[in-house]
């Protein structure tokens, strides 16, 4: 579904990615772990073209869409969940959510997919006429996602949906990952939670400072000593 | 010495100049609201506005509402040349960046202006169905005053409800609210920034139209201050509201108004002062302004 070939990105003059090859396959729910400013969330702007690519190449369902803009790879279904949510603060949870479907015409389908949003997160109902800037954390982020199931996602782009939440919030935002999965929603999930992103994904990619240092099967990885050693606070 | 008569005449007056920098100060407030840019270019369109209706009227003898709607495009024109050639490439660049930018449009459409017609002072009347006096007691108006009082409030419940309930409007909202994800919608952000500019252009053209029959001379930098004016009126107001820029222009046309009426003559040439000192008052007693939301900014 989505192939990056030899992706380089940098900052002005600091390379914040370098030579990133990843492939995701349909149905998959992908991985990328990492420390912080390992490039992960770099390679997620990359891919919805908030930020351009220096050089290599990103294939979505055999087109190339590296230099395609931000509305198109959106139109074309990746949907991108941003780090630190980046809900409309000032704007109802309902028009945050009719925002998500901004590009998508067909009304049915945006019925459809608001029935799917509010039957994964029931909260999100109750409150359709408050202000999202309102809302907790955890909430937020499920606005976050529901957002982006408005928008009919064929792959989606998660950059760190747990940052910030308590574990149990974190368990019902997975919780809820995994019922998008079971649905056939592709899934690129971004965590600094290595132990929890790793449990419900197939295969993870690891990262470190811009580079793709080990990739797997995410239940070998798991099982790995220097990974756990490394990112699951060792045993 | 005053009479409650001459205290309403200026009143009035207030009114009037009031209604023109409501206009200007809606189309400030747009561009604002989505880009974050004090645009100081903005007064400067609405001379360029100006100057293209006194150029299709005395050389073409074009009818005056042939000539408006051309004024409006040309302005709409020079507005959009501005963000494609001097904001949208600086747009990553910081609100400082573009605020210089705009700087130096101004200038350069201010120049190029004295160029092409010399800096003099030039009459500029109006055709007479549209300067025609109305005189009730010591206050007096003319149809343009109305038309120009009238037409700002149309044109806030037009753009109102244009933002509150259609897609564009929920766009520009979106965008105002926070820029990347409005991105990560699929909205496309140079259209949004092409229509609030459309508009605002295009209410600069109209005011400064309404200005020049107020003033009845025009000269190559007329837009400029009244354009500062209009753009304290937003920010008074509650940059970003569009109800907040009309009430802002209103407050800062009377307070220009009672100020120049009512003060001894030696201090009224001191009347913008006094239009700036009111700004810096209201933003230390409330910094968002006065229908501002408390947050301000970005978040």
């Amino acid at each position: 579904m989505l192939k990056i070939n030899n992706l380089c990105v940098k900052y002005d003059t600091i390379r914040a990615v370098h030579d990133v090859s990843i492939k995701i396959n349909d149905g998959e729910l992908v991985a990328m772990i990492g420390a912080n400013g390992a490039g992960k969330s770099t390679i997620l702007k990359t891919i919805s073209r908030i930020i351009k690519a220096e050089s290599g190449s990103i294939f979505f369902n055999g087109k190339d869409i590296t230099k395609s803009t931000s509305h198109e790879i959106v139109a074309m279904g990746i949907i991108h969940v941003p780090e630190g949510r980046q809900i409309f603060t000032k704007m109802t949870i309902e028009e945050n959510l009719k925002l998500g479907a901004f590009l998508e015409n067909n009304k049915s389908k945006i019925n459809e997919n608001f029935e799917k949003a509010i039957s994964l997160f029931p909260l999100l109902e109750e409150r359709l006429k408050q202000i999202a800037g309102t809302l907790s954390g955890g909430e937020q982020q499920m606005l976050a996602i529901g957002r982006a199931l408005m928008g009919s996602p064929k792959l989606l782009l998660l950059d760190e949906p747990s940052m910030g939440l308590s574990p149990l919030m974190t368990q019902q935002v997975f919780d809820a990952l995994l019922q998008l999965k079971k649905e056939g929603i592709t899934m690129l999930l971004v965590e600094q939670n290595a132990y929890d992103a790793m449990e419900i994904s197939d295969r993870t990619y690891i990262l470190e400072t811009g580079k793709i240092t080990m990739s797997g099967n995410s239940k070998e990885l798991i099982e790995d000593p220097n990974i756990k050693a490394a990112y699951l606070g060792g045993e | 010495m005053f009479t409650f008569e001459y205290f309403l005449s200026q009143l009035v007056n207030g009114l009037k100049l009031g209604s023109v920098y409501a206009m200007v100060a809606i189309g400030y407030s747009m561009v604002y609201g989505i880009l974050r840019l004090i645009n100081f270019a903005h007064g400067d369109i609405m001379t360029v506005g100006v100057y293209t209706i006194l150029v299709l009227t005395t050389a073409f003898g074009m009818p005056l509402w042939i000539t408006v709607l051309i004024s409006i495009i040309i302005s709409v024109l020079v507005g959009l040349t501005a963000e494609r050639v001097a904001y949208r490439p600086l747009r990553d660049a910081g609100e400082e960046t573009t605020l210089i930018s705009s700087l130096a449009v101004s200038i350069l459409i201010q120049n190029l202006l004295v160029m092409i017609f010399s800096p003099q002072r030039v009459a500029f009347h109006l055709p007479e169905y549209l300067s025609k006096l109305y005189t009730f007691g010591t206050v007096r108006l003319s149809t343009i005053n109305i038309i120009t009082f009238i037409s700002v409030f149309v044109i806030l419940i037009l753009l109102s409800y244009m933002i509150k309930y259609t897609r564009i409007g929920m766009a520009m909202r979106a965008c105002s609210d926070n820029m990347n994800a409005a991105k990560l919608m699929g909205i496309n952000i140079n259209t949004v920034v092409v229509v609030a500019f459309i508009i605002g252009s295009g209410l600069a053209a109209l005011s400064g139209l309404m200005l020049a029959g107020e003033y009845k001379t025009i000269d190559p930098l007329m837009g400029f201050v009244p354009g500062l004016k209009a753009f304290s009126a937003a920010v008074l107001g509650g940059i970003g509201s569009l109800s907040g820029a009309v009430l802002g222009g209103f407050i800062l046309g009377v307070a220009e108004m009672l100020f120049a009426g009512l003060m001894p003559t030696e201090i009224t040439p001191y009347r913008d002062a006094f239009v700036f000192l009111l700004l810096i008052l209201v933003l230390l007693i409330k910094p968002n302004g006065i229908l501002g939301s408390s947050d301000g900014g970005r978040s």
